[in-house]
């Protein structure tokens, strides 16, 4: 990138782009490649387990095919110049752990417990709807500015989600956090969309305030303070975050919100005291709510010694959970190279074997090579989602675009960080790789917005007077 | 609002940057630890996964590896089978899914299992021509008839024992048996007929403690036996020069510091005697003097000699035998008799008999005497040790004839053997509290061939809790078992 400054005119923000190839036949190259590594490594669990060649694998393989070459031509219509690397990383780690959920469908544990046994054809049909919706994405959201009209209806929206699994009768308590609702025998997770529509709103919100937020404040000791009343909103978030970890006892949720609110409030204002009130406002409710909700106590605790949790939980002592000791042993297990697809015992883990706990199956069966593979693609769409934002010349995108990448990298990092015990554990889900509906369509939305972002941002410049809307929604100030 | 932006972008990549450092951390820097943890589940799944390795006999497996059916959620494939188990299971120890390993199956786990360094060579050549990887095999340093003979032995008799044999020259050990003792096959799986099995086996349903290893675990007192670890001592410290000169011996002899005379078994002709003649009648008068005499600092020395105070790995580990410190001259008296604290297992009386068997060197026991991969090449190989010296070639020799005559015309008659040379001691050792209790006996012996070179040293002890007390002596009871496992090494060299 070539600016440092948001300059007034847009272009050299975008030098880059100016004439920039559409990148579509390097997006279909990269599409080949991120459909038959999954193909392969099907067939390997197939012969791993039973000798043979999976007899789904042809309609596997053309399934995955099909919905990766409906994506390509949606944006290959609707969204040219798009990021070339977003939709093969995605469509990439979706294949992987489609292939990871059959091969633990293939446990004879987790299918006795039912924790597996038709998940993978379940998951597939999943990721249908998230093409799905991915391409409906594309096709009716024309430009993402469109999506500012809706800040204070995504604010309600938003809520509205989060509140859903506290309704009675509706919310489902899962091993004691609430994030669940059940509608006509499906799970739905309402928090993995409320984190898109969230987004939404901060973006807009934080577009309209950011300068009020940013320029009055008073200079204390090398930070600049914000007055009283602009602290408003982001103790209103820091409250609503705090309810969701007390009410549905779910730190990653909670960390989530929080952290991706403050990082938007970050970029929209420049000020680094943001950063530093985010951190300390987060650590105090992390710590005050830990001191007395036993949920989250006992979460720390399993963190802090997973061996006396999983010698509890072998004792039979009720709300003891072997899970997190399994998950280490299955990474250990799997050492640097894996014991190979299809050969190793993550099924140990039983409950969520497939869902939350499904990347201590990459770590044994991929070992640290293939977890590390993983988490760099985790972070290459982490990096496009931001470059994305740097690209993109309006505020608005940027907030958009820097908010989902962010959430995005927030999330794989609690999911991550809880499975291999970095962090005390929490109930989501890898994005992509795991286990359920709510997180693979979702994922897929919030990957369509990106793709729309960057579609905007990298398309060639529009003479100014093309687009007069663009440039009266810029703000120009003093840098 | 860029350079937020690329600050964001630095954040987000430390974010995936920590959780690389910790994987590296979990799967590389603790991924040995974690994979080799007992509790983790694929130790056990990988101990069953292929065939198990033998125990070997004679040439034979007393062991062997059995398909578990793999219906329902067992997801252990192969489990442990024994040939004539109990018999055997002093010397193989049990390997059971749900219950885990111990001595030899647990010591040489990475050879049966075949995942032992040693064969990570051979392993990588299977997986390339792509066999099935199958454990190798521990071959024992044991003797099947003499095995055969001392547990039918104990068997025939009824009662709690143990017999341990050694090869005097080598330390190999050639008989292991221990009576009542246990099957391990009936509890190798882990099915819930296992389980009650296993629970059934325990000292806490059952009183005889069937699982318990006389033969290395259980301490008694070794009573008379442990006269020839007196005269040893005698002997080594020039207290008595031969067998054959009058000791220094009143009768009745009262104990020092004490009041109380030491008693004989009987009217036997103690006083001033001789030591072969001490011996042979076994008189406590002259042993305890002796005792008493040397002080306890030289009768502990000359216990440690032979292997007492210290546990002896087989490599399967024994117990400690046990001559006390801090005792006083009675206490030492009644020490240098085989009573008051002094203990030992019937390994420790084996190798006290191998020791003066062969001229005074004490080899280290043990039972394996190579390792091999599942193609019997050789992975290792036992090579004999000396442990320590407690008696002089010359010294031994005399022992040697006092112990031959204790045979001949003493008290253990009933263990001649026609055309062999036999050496031996008997021992009636009391215990209870006021000797309540029905004694133990004993008996410990040696046989020589031809050309003066000792094949077996054997140690026996029975106790019996039915019979009269009057009816237990070591001569009555323990020589007739020990006379067989003898007979049988003799014969099989032959």
């Amino acid at each position: 990138m070539s600016s440092t400054t948001n300059s007034p005119t847009h272009h050299t923000s975008t030098i880059g782009a100016i004439g920039a190839p559409s990148r579509r036949n390097t997006e279909l190259a990269l599409l080949v490649f991120a459909v038959a590594i999954p193909v392969f490594a099907y067939a390997n669990v197939g012969l791993a387990i039973n000798d043979q060649v999976p007899s789904g694998l042809l309609s596997y393989g053309l399934g995955l095919g099909l919905l990766a070459g409906v994506g390509h031509l949606a944006v290959r219509k609707f969204a040219p110049y798009a990021d070339p690397l977003l939709l093969p990383l995605a469509t990439l780690l979706n294949g992987l752990g489609l292939v990871v959920i059959w091969r633990l469908d293939q446990s004879k544990l987790l299918q006795s417990i039912k924790q597996a046994g038709t998940a993978a054809p379940r998951q597939l049909l999943y990721t249908a709807l998230g093409i799905a919706l991915f391409v409906a994405v594309l096709i009716f959201l024309k430009d993402h500015r469109v999506l500012q009209r809706y800040t204070y209806i995504s604010m309600v929206g938003a809520l509205f989600l989060l509140l859903l699994p506290l309704v009675p009768g509706l919310g489902q308590n899962i091993y004691g956090a609430k994030i669940w609702i059940s509608v006509a025998g499906f799970s739905i997770q309402p928090g993995e969309f409320a984190k898109i529509v969230l987004a939404i709103f901060f973006a807009g919100y934080l577009m309209v305030k950011r300068d009020a937020l940013a320029l009055a404040s008073r200079r204390f000791m090398g930070l600049y303070l914000p007055r009283g009343r602009d602290l408003g909103p982001i103790i209103v978030v820091w409250m609503i975050s705090i309810l969701i970890l007390v009410f549905e006892t779910d730190l990653g949720t909670s960390l989530l919100f929080f952290g991706m609110f403050v990082i938007m409030l970050y970029v929209a204002t420049e000020r680094t005291s943001w950063i530093v009130f985010g951190l300390l406002m987060s650590a105090a409710g992390a710590v005050g709510v830990a001191s007395f909700e036993p949920h989250v106590q006992q979460r720390v605790q399993a963190w802090l010694d997973p061996m006396k949790e999983y010698t509890l939980s072998q004792q039979g002592v009720i709300g003891h959970s072997e899970q997190a000791m399994q998950a280490l042993w299955a990474f250990g297990s799997g050492g640097t190279l894996g014991s190979g697809l299809g050969q190793g015992h993550s099924d140990l883990i039983r409950f969520a074997a497939n869902s939350d706990f499904i990347l201590a199956t990459f770590g044994e069966e991929l070992g640290l090579a293939g977890i590390m593979a993983i988490l760099l693609i985790y972070g290459l769409i982490v990096e496009r989602g931001v470059r994305t934002a740097l690209a993109a010349r309006d505020p608005f995108g940027k907030l958009l675009a820097i908010g989902l990448s962010g959430a995005f990298a927030l999330q794989v990092f609690v999911v991550a960080g809880g499975v291999m015990g970095l962090i005390p554990l929490t109930g989501m889900t890898m994005p992509f790789l795991a286990y359920g509906g709510s997180s693979v369509i979702a994922n897929w939305a919030l990957v369509g917005i990106l793709i729309r972002i960057s579609d905007t941002a990298r398309r060639p410049a529009p003479t100014p007077a093309s687009n007069p809307d663009a440039e009266m929604t810029q703000v120009v100030r003093p840098s | 609002m860029n350079k937020p932006l690329r600050r964001i972008a630095i954040f987000c990549g430390l974010l995936v940057l920590t959780l690389l450092v910790r994987d590296n951390w979990l799967q590389y820097a603790k991924a040995d630890s974690l994979a080799s943890d007992s509790k983790n589940r694929r130790v056990t799944i990988a101990r069953y996964s292929t065939p198990r390795g033998d125990i070997v006999v004679d040439g034979e497996p007393v062991t062997g590896s059995a398909k578990t059916s793999k219906s329902g959620l067992n997801d252990l494939e192969y489990k442990r089978t024994y040939v004539n188990g109990p018999m055997w299971a002093p010397v193989t120890g049990y390997a059971s899914q749900a219950f885990g390993a111990n001595q030899l199956e647990n010591l040489e786990d990475g050879i049966l299992t075949g995942n032992d360094d040693r064969l990570f060579f051979r392993n990588t050549l299977d997986m390339i021509t792509g066999k099935q990887t199958k454990g190798g095999n521990v071959v024992t340093t044991l003797d099947a008839a003499a095995q055969s003979a001392a547990y039918n032995g104990l068997k025939k008799q009824g009662a709690k024992g143990a017999v341990v044999a050694l090869e005097p020259s080598t330390g190999k050990i050639l008989a292991l048996a221990s009576y009542p003792s246990y099957d391990p096959s009936v509890f190798a799986g882990n099915s819930n007929d296992d389980a009650e099995a296993w629970k059934k086996l325990q000292k806490k349903y059952d009183p005889d403690d069937p699982m318990l290893n006389r033969a290395l675990r259980e301490t008694y007192p070794p009573g008379s036996t442990f006269k020839v670890v007196t005269a040893s001592a005698a002997l080594e410290n020039g207290l008595y020069g031969d067998a054959d000169s009058k000791t220094d011996s009143p009768l009745p002899w009262i104990m020092p510091g004490t009041s109380t005379p030491l008693n004989n078994e009987g009217n036997i002709p103690c006083k001033d005697a001789t030591m072969r003649e001490a011996l042979r009648v076994s008189c406590n008068s002259v042993f305890g003097k002796i005792g008493a005499d040397l002080g306890q600092d030289k009768m502990r020395e000359e216990a440690e000699k032979f292997g007492f105070n210290a546990e002896q790995f087989t490599p399967v580990r024994s117990s400690a035998s046990v001559f006390s410190k801090d005792l006083n001259a009675s206490q030492t008296a009644l020490s240098s008799i085989g009573q008051f604290n002094t203990a030992a297992t019937p390994l420790q009386m084996a190798m006290v008999a191998s020791a003066i068997a062969n001229d005074g060197k004490l080899m280290k026991p043990y039972m394996i005497d190579q390792l091999q991969s599942s193609n019997l090449d050789q992975v290792s190989k036992t090579e004999p040790e000396e442990l320590s010296r407690p008696l002089s070639p010359k010294n031994a020799q005399i022992l040697q004839s006092m112990m031959e005559t204790v045979v001949k015309e003493g008290t253990g008659t009933n263990a001649q053997i026609d055309g062999v040379t036999v050496g031996g001691k008997t021992g009636t050792a009391q215990h209870g509290v006021e000797n309540s209790e029905n004694p133990y006996a004993w008996f410990i012996s040696y046989a020589k061939v031809g050309d003066n070179s000792s094949p077996v040293a054997v140690a026996v002890v029975i106790e019996d809790e039915n019979a009269h007390r009057d009816d237990i002596s070591g001569g009555g009871l323990a020589a007739p078992i020990a006379k067989k496992v003898m007979q049988a090494v003799i014969n099989a060299k032959k």
